[in-house]
């Protein structure tokens, strides 16, 4: 049976991780690399890269930082941040990556979605979608949450996934950083109304919020960084109480 | 021991090489028979699409090289698809190694299928130290379906081919080289044939 998936995602800033990554038993909790094989050596079934540097000289780093995961790491990874052509696609999967995600810039030019998928297959390519809901609507954000756009989250995500989008990645605006659990009503809705996998994203707190997830919520997967990173729940913990509720996972 | 990869411009096969150096392995990227038909094992990996793949292999004359291999051949996800007779991605003919048709899943599930599905009724040293109901990782929109020349199956909507082999042809669904410590031990396997 397909089981459904746990996935840490790391912020690099200038291939370093970012935002309050505190391991006592790492060496260097900022080296991404250490970071990742330690994540998959406890049950981590993917891993997300979100680049946020602001520089170039940033993103060579980026594809330089894929380059060693792709070396060390036995399990599959995804990259996001910034991509906004074929060219940046192609360097990063040549570097290793195996799926890459994009966000703003399909808002800006959907048609990249459609020359993404037809050049290196919808499998490979996961549309980033960031949501805030207001007055009863699910509205899309540009850059990093923080222009509104006169997209709505389920149009939207149809479309992306009739351009070929692999994978919706949704994060709910209402639920990041709060700690109180994922948008379960609309991951539900968006789960229904698509055919293609959801990966829940923004509001992991407790080990119940992951059941929430998928019984609730019906995603394929579900995404977290500092609950993971600050050691307040470990990827096992949240396996096995999966499993308990009888949740299909890879032990 | 000379192991090849077969680099027709299908595809992610710097993972595929990566694996095979975290077991100490250097594998040769390489399109040119003669380069191929030397090795002592071979990888005919693929991601990306059938009939363009097809396309790739026949601008090179591999389409006719390949079915003709005598040494151990490991084809990958796209390439263990591209061994069969036919698929339905482009109504696409195959090399015809194995005899099953390749066919895309129904809309009764989400496809693509991504992520770690177990896998079952292994029939081959390919999976020794592997035990019944392992996890390997898969993204896949379209399925071999199950047949006699299947070395393991999953089920996804149906009960499907996750592994064949013929003779000295083995083929997985599945990427070991992204399935952790069970796909790294299916490579450690294949070296060993």
């Amino acid at each position: 049976m397909l089981t459904k998936r746990i996935i840490p995602c790391l912020d690099i800033k200038d291939g370093r991780t970012v935002k309050g990554v505190n391991f006592i038993d790492l060496r260097d909790a900022g080296n991404p690399i250490e970071l990742a094989k330690m994540y998959a050596e406890n049950g981590a079934d993917e891993l997300v890269f979100l680049d946020i540097s602001a520089t170039l000289e940033g993103r060579k780093t980026m594809l330089d930082m894929v380059l060693k995961v792709a070396k060390q790491v036995n399990i599959p990874f995804t990259v996001g941040g910034g991509i906004t052509s074929i060219e940046d696609v192609d360097a990063l999967l040549k570097c290793g990556a195996d799926k890459i995600s994009i966000n703003s810039s399909a808002i800006k030019r959907p048609d990249l979605i459609n020359e993404l998928s037809s050049k290196f297959g919808s499998q490979c390519i996961v549309v980033a979608i960031d949501a805030k809901l207001i007055n009863g609507r699910w509205i899309v954000h540009l850059a990093g949450g923080s222009i509104p756009t006169e997209l709505d989250l389920f149009d939207w995500s149809k479309e992306a996934e009739k351009r070929g989008a692999g994978e919706i990645l949704f994060t709910s605006m209402n639920n990041d950083g709060t700690k109180n659990g994922f948008a379960n009503h609309a991951l539900n809705k968006l789960s229904k109304e698509l055919n293609i996998p959801i990966i829940a994203s923004g509001g992991a707190g407790t080990i119940q919020h992951f059941v929430d997830a998928f019984t609730l919520g019906k995603s394929d997967a579900a995404l977290a960084a500092s609950v993971f990173h600050f050691g307040e729940i470990t990827i096992k913990d949240v396996k096995n109480k999966l499993k308990n509720k009888n949740i299909p996972v890879r032990l | 021991m000379k192991l090849v990869i077969i680099n027709y411009g299908a595809g992610n096969i710097k993972s595929i090489q990566f694996a095979f150096k975290r077991l100490g392995m250097n594998a040769i990227l390489s399109n040119k028979p003669e380069e191929i038909l030397k090795a002592d094992k071979v990888i005919f990996p693929g991601v990306g699409q059938a009939k363009s793949a097809i396309k790739m292999l026949q601008g090179s004359g591999l389409d006719i090289i390949i079915p003709q291999l005598t040494q151990p051949v490991l084809g990958i996800c796209l390439g263990m698809q591209l061994l069969c007779n036919d698929t339905e991605e482009g109504n696409t003919n195959g090399l015809g190694v194995f005899n099953v048709s390749v066919k895309r899943f129904s809309n009764q599930v989400k496809v693509p299928q991504i992520g770690w599905n177990s896998i079952t009724n292994l029939k081959s040293k390919l999976f020794n130290g592997i035990s019944e109901n392992e996890y390997m990782y898969l993204v896949h929109s379209y399925y071999a379906e199950n047949c006699k020349e299947a070395i393991a199956t999953t089920n996804y909507n149906q009960i499907y081919s996750s592994a064949l082999q013929k003779n000295n042809f083995y083929g997985v669904q599945f990427h070991p080289e992204k399935s952790s410590y069970a796909g790294e031990q299916l490579l450690k396997n294949f070296l060993e044939l």
